[in-house]
């Protein structure tokens, strides 16, 4: 239907999962008010989570999950030609995620680790950007269904999507949350980016920094917080590594 | 100004009385910071027990039950090709109890902004109205400079507000709604003794206040605009804005419109937001009038200190300190208008 003379599109969506725990895919299918317009809005072609249908015909990628392998690194490849709209879903894609953390120590002792006498091909993590170009990354462990509707909205307006310039405290503050620090508890959320609502912190284990940073964070002066109140280095290092979106930075 | 005064006993009583038909809202004790100091915030309680008016002061002000983080402003829904637009206020009554001096001064202040004549806000109005203040005399609270800046005191704006006198309460009336409420409990006039009690605790009270130097300030600010104190405290800023939410007299917001899923409905959703944020300032086209850290710093004090000044005779800062002691980088304004103060004499 034609609205505000604007001819709504329904975008074709492939949804691709990677090196990853799928959580992220399911949340597409989370939220179950609004599942049946959600699927109205868009057309899944390839989406293991609801529909079994498979198909090369999309518009709009959705990658989950790290790259961790060659066949990986193909296949990704290979859906970015078909692909207009690549997106890099959940923070696994965006910054290589929680299997990023492996990339710190020796491969063939992880792989040991975790195979034991039975290795598997494995590389170095990667995110998605880091093999081909992405046109947009949607951060979050796991991705905030609401969010990716409002995403998917802005898609078929053709508007821009602006994420959330503001760090997670402010969120937290606006749920009533009793600042962590406080508590002698170490946080990202001065410095990690908003939109998400600040559960963590309301849930008392402080940010993990899964959306990745905030725009323009003032990351000198969070490492001095960090110091004066008695965070080890290598637990503020730990802390910053842990989704691998604070990587980039200095 | 009428005065009451109300015996400890009788005033457990009001409050179970109130909680017998209003919401109530009051200082509660919600754990304790690291250094062992007991953390209140306020909040809604249900029995007389859980508060604690001799809390010291709250991590939050009271500002969010006048305007909330978030608030929905408008619901549109779209049926047959025909708009229905809902707005509903919020009417219920409310009572927040144990406010101190500086709090309901902040509320005067965003009266003469959201209640006053050039732009009315209908949302707050009804909040405003439907709320039954109490608020209560207490010593000054660590770092807080009420005093400096005129907000130690509170003349109207609340509808009762008491002095402890140890055994009892000297009460101020303030309202008709505050004299109505108080005859559900018995309370007597002030005797030549309970007035000099009362005198001696409002003197002792305004005897303890740690001097700030605040004389010609908006002046000295317009002097010091290219001073390097905005810069030294701004590079420690994290734009988390942290302190425009606990201030009790931060109003700024931001609107968004939501789309359901269906396109079948739509709100306008208010956001409390912060002139610390990188984007305050950005304008269609993507300029951003305040892009770094130092100008945003500053403009937050000159609106607080300053702009405000110009536009009501007196600052918008009520001196709670709440900002100074929320702030994980330890910017503060005593700290800021203590440094413009020495750039001047040296
Ligand atoms: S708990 Fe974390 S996110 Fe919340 S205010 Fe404190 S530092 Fe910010
Ligand atoms: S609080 Fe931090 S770790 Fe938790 S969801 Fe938000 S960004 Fe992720
Ligand atoms: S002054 Fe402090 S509380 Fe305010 S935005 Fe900067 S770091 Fe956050
Ligand atoms: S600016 Fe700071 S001290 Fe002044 S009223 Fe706001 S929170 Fe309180
Ligand atoms: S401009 Fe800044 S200081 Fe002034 S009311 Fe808005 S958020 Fe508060």
């Amino acid at each position: 239907m034609k609205y505000l003379g604007i001819e709504p599109k329904r975008p074709k969506v492939g949804v691709f999962d990677f090196t990853g725990c799928e959580g992220c895919e399911l949340q597409l299918a989370n939220k179950e008010e609004t599942v049946p317009a959600f699927l109205q809005a868009i057309e899944v072609v390839d989406f293991r989570e609801i529909s079994s249908t498979s198909s090369d015909d999309y518009e709009v990628a959705l990658i989950e999950g790290a790259i961790t392998r060659d066949d990986e690194i193909r296949r990704l490849k290979e859906i970015r030609k078909h692909a207009k709209l690549l997106v890099a879903l959940g923070s696994c894609a965006c910054f290589g995620g929680v299997n990023r953390l492996k990339n710190g120590y020796d491969l063939d002792a992880v792989n040991q680790e975790v195979y034991g006498t039975e290795p598997k091909e494995t590389l170095p993590t990667q995110a998605v950007k880091e093999v081909v170009s992405v046109d947009l990354e949607i951060p979050g462990c796991p991705v905030d269904k609401a969010e990716v509707e409002r995403i998917v909205q802005h898609l078929i307006w053709d508007v821009p999507y602006q994420f959330p310039a503001y760090p997670v405290c402010f969120e937290c503050k606006q749920r009533y949350t009793t600042c962590v620090f406080e508590l002698g508890q170490l946080c990202l959320g001065p410095i990690a980016r908003g939109g998400c609502h600040a559960p963590c912190p309301a849930g008392g284990s402080g940010c993990w920094g899964c959306r990745g940073p905030a725009a323009d964070p003032n990351l000198e002066e969070f490492l001095q917080i960090a110091k004066d109140r008695g965070f080890k280095k290598r637990e503020i290092k730990e802390r910053l590594s842990f989704y691998g979106g604070f990587e980039d930075m200095p | 100004m009428l005065f009451k005064v109300l015996g400890k006993k009788e005033f457990t009583t009001f409050i179970e009385l109130l909680l017998n038909d209003t919401e109530v809202i009051a200082p509660k004790q919600v754990g304790v910071d690291t250094s062992g100091k007991p953390l209140h915030q306020y909040l809604p309680v249900q029995a007389f027990t859980e508060i604690d008016l001799s809390y010291e002061t709250t991590e939050y002000s009271a500002k969010t039950y006048f305007l909330p983080f978030r608030e929905n402003l408008s619901t549109c829904s779209f049926l047959d090709m025909v708009w229905d637009r809902q707005i509903k206020y919020r009417v219920q009554p409310r009572a927040i109890i144990g406010l101190h001096a500086c709090d309901i001064n902040a509320l005067l202040k965003l009266d003469k902004v959201l209640a006053g004549d050039r732009f009315p806000s209908p949302y707050y109005i009804s909040r405003r109205k439907n709320t039954f203040i109490v608020g209560i005399d207490h010593d000054p609270c660590e770092g807080g400079f009420c005093q400096a800046v005129g907000a130690d005191v509170v003349t109207h704006g609340f509808d009762l507000y008491l002095t402890d006198l140890e055994d009892r309460y000297f009460v101020a009336i303030n309202s008709e709604r505050g004299f109505n409420v108080l005859q559900r409990v018995k309370t007597r006039e002030p005797t030549a003794r309970d007035n000099n009690d009362y005198l001696d605790v409002r003197r002792r009270i305004a005897g303890q206040f740690k001097p700030l130097e605040v004389h010609n300030l908006p002046n000295l600010m317009d002097i010091e605009f290219e001073s390097k104190v905005w810069k030294k405290w701004a590079d420690k800023c994290l734009s988390c804005g942290s302190c425009a939410m606990v201030c009790p007299t931060c109003y700024c917001y931001g609107i968004e419109e939501r789309v359901s899923m269906d396109n079948a409905e739509s709100a306008k959703v208010k956001q409390l937001y912060s002139c610390q944020f990188l984007d305050f300032a950005m304008v269609a086209g993507g300029h951003n009038f305040r892009p770094d850290r130092e100008t945003r710093l500053k403009y937050r004090y000159y609106h607080q200190h300053r702009g405000f000044v110009e536009a009501y005779e007196e600052p918008l800062c009520v001196g709670c300190y709440r900002c100074g002691r929320v702030c994980l980088a330890g910017i503060n304004p005593t700290d800021i208008i203590g440094d413009l103060q020495t750039e001047y004499q040296e």
